[in-house]
């Protein structure tokens, strides 16, 4: 009988996409060692970190508006300060 | 045309932030720009890198429709949904995301087969040069004189040319693009993504983990890829090959930067003699004097 229940309603292996899906809590910001701080006065809105961020943790609400790290889930990975032409971005340990 | 970044903004984010991605990934950069610029688009990742850092069920990371699916099997997978969705009239971009190793070595009979019917799939590859979810195993991407753990003293073949076997196919549109630009993969993804037939775009995708890199300098190692003439941009259109603005001025072998600027910084490329290097220079200069007579 278990087996035709399942038949009617078979459980699909559908995953649905999630903000911070990785295996544990999912807060990948634990995973870093040093992390990015943002300076707003020399920035200049070029959104260079945006465009590089490999995990997308660089938010930009709307275009003109300074972008801002997602520190939850920032990985530290220190790329938005290599990319960044103002140094508005510098590294600091955790 | 570069494309302005104002569009960019606008588009959906379909890498959701806390994947299991290394930090300073770049087949993240890759995703992230190349799969925003379609519209909606359905992914087919075989097994790759790709696969392994959309986590465990039940989260994925994707935003976007995507199907997990056999090494060898990702072309004839989406032959099938490219076709089933064109006959039920609804419009999609099927798309093919796949490594160097489900490109180069494994998936080839699937793509070939693909590619000669002219599905209509859009298939990219993410080239990081070696099987990088399995722990770094030579693959016919890895360049002449990279370690890797199945070549622990450096490959000892030169690296294939994914572009050329696939310009054989006579296929509308071939692409190469890096990650160091990311407005002219976002162009190249958003052209491909408006055409029909099998299209395919190489975009190269370092690696920190398995090149043995900085996770900072990983969009600077994409451009030096394209400066030193390691990795030309072009885009192959009904055969015919035009440079694009960005690979153009690195056809003299004069204006590139030298070559140990983009292997001193990997340590993949530390055990490689002088000799090696040299070959290694020969190998980049054959691809080169090939792709000019398809100009």
């Amino acid at each position: 009988m278990d087996n035709e229940s399942e038949m009617k309603d078979p459980v699909l292996p559908l995953g649905r996409p999630t903000v911070g899906s990785a295996p544990g809590p999912g807060t990948t910001g634990d995973w870093r060692t040093s992390k990015p701080i943002f300076f707003e006065e020399q920035c200049t809105k070029c959104y260079q970190c945006w465009l590089y961020c490999p995990e997308g943790t660089i938010r930009v609400d709307a275009k003109g508006e300074y972008p801002y790290i997602d520190y939850v889930y920032c990985k530290g990975c220190g790329v938005c300060v290599h990319v960044c032409p103002q140094d508005a971005l510098k590294m600091e340990k955790e | 045309m570069s494309v302005k970044i104002k569009e960019m903004l606008d588009r959906p984010e379909v890498l959701l932030r806390g994947n299991f991605a290394c930090a300073g990934c770049g087949l993240s950069i890759a995703y992230r720009t190349a799969i925003s610029a379609l519209e909606r688009p359905i992914v087919v990742i075989p097994a790759c890198c790709a696969s392994v850092i959309q986590s465990l069920h039940p989260h994925v990371t994707y935003n976007v429709p995507t199907l997990n699916i056999a090494f060898a099997a990702h072309a004839s997978a989406a032959s099938g949904i490219s076709r089933a969705k064109k006959r039920r009239g609804e419009k999609v971009t099927t798309v093919v995301w796949s490594g160097d190793g489900g490109t180069y070595d494994i998936g080839v009979a699937t793509w070939s087969g693909a590619a000669e019917r002219n599905e209509d799939i859009l298939h990219f590859c993410y080239d990081n040069g070696f099987y990088s979810n399995t722990g770094a195993q030579r693959s016919g991407a890895t360049p002449r004189g990279a370690s890797t753990t199945t070549t622990p003293t450096g490959k000892q073949e030169k690296r294939k040319s994914i572009t050329r076997i696939m310009a054989a196919h006579d296929v509308p549109y071939i692409a190469t693009a890096s990650i160091g630009y990311p407005r002219d993969l976002y162009t190249k993804a958003k052209k491909a993504g408006n055409m029909e037939g099998y299209r395919f775009i190489l975009i190269d995708a370092p690696c920190p983990t398995g090149w043995n890199s900085d996770p900072a300098i990983t969009p600077e190692l994409g451009k030096l890829s394209v400066q030193t003439g390691y990795f030309p941009l072009y885009e192959v259109e009904n055969g015919k090959l035009t440079f694009s603005k960005r690979g153009m001025k690195y056809r003299d072998p004069d204006k590139r930067l030298p070559l140990e600027e983009y292997l001193d910084r990997q340590g993949r490329f530390k055990k490689m003699t002088l000799v090696q290097i040299e070959e290694l220079k020969k190998d980049l200069q054959f691809e080169w004097d090939m792709l000019l007579r398809m100009e």
